[in-house]
């Protein structure tokens, strides 16, 4: 078996199976999200932050924030991998890559549990 | 210098006569708006994260999707790039599933792909205007 120490499983089947389940968790996140803000034309604060007050709704936020931390390194690790062929380019750009989802992750549980 | 070829074969120097097929620009489609909604995640991080805040922050996310002509043309491109993303992504799980796996059928797919994310674009710029 193929393995890769900068993929996200180190392997590619798993890369593939995360990037679907990932894909699949998003998609569920915002035909809610959309559906929430086109049934609630009127929203205001209190309909808004009660929402992201409830406890599953942090929960699924959570759930769709660690999905796109993994769907974008997979994603983004494939598209440098092809097109950046400078190793030091590469890494380097990967490396801005890790740090903006980690970044996005930790703001991502400010925004839900309050700053 | 090293010949790789025989120089009698037929050389096509008009590149405006090569094109890529429909399924090849759906997919670099894909990866284009992937790393667009990366990047756009600021601005959505930053909405939800201020709307969140308090009323008054809430008052002023609203009121910039509702008066600010810039954070519409954020909110239409990033709500476009995510339309499409989401439709080739599906597509993306159909072809797992061997459903239309043929030329015939990957054409057809990303036929489908430009369609129905066109007819999202325009209804996500409805929304936002």
């Amino acid at each position: 078996m193929v393995t890769n120490i900068t993929s996200f499983g180190r392997s590619g089947l798993s890369d593939w199976l995360m990037q679907r389940v990932s894909a699949v968790i998003l998609a569920l996140y915002t035909v809610f999200i959309v559906a929430f803000l086109l049934f609630n034309p009127n929203l205001d604060y209190y309909a808004w932050s009660g929402l992201f007050s409830q406890t599953w709704m942090r929960i699924f936020s959570l759930l769709a924030f660690v999905a796109i931390a993994a769907h974008a390194w997979i994603g983004l690790w494939t598209v440098t991998t092809d097109y950046l062929k400078s190793t030091r380019l590469r890494v380097g750009a990967q490396a801005v890559i890790i740090l903006g989802i980690f970044v996005y992750l930790v703001w991502g549980i400010q925004i839900l549990w309050g700053a | 210098m090293y010949k790789a070829v025989n120089s009698k074969r037929p050389v096509n120097l008009d590149l405006t006569t090569i094109h890529f097929p429909l399924p090849a620009l759906t997919s670099i489609t894909h990866r284009i708006t992937g790393v667009i909604l990366f990047v756009g995640l600021i601005f959505a991080f930053w909405a939800l994260g201020k709307s969140l805040s308090s009323p008054a922050g809430f008052d002023a996310v609203s009121d910039a999707l509702a008066n600010n002509f810039l954070a519409k043309l954020i909110a239409w491109g990033l709500l476009s790039a995510l339309a499409f993303h989401f439709v080739a992504g599906i597509k993306h799980l159909l072809m797992d599933a061997d459903i239309g796996v043929t030329l015939e059928g990957g054409v057809k797919k990303a036929q489908i792909t430009v369609v129905v994310s066109a007819v999202l674009i325009i209804l996500a710029g409805v929304w936002v205007w």
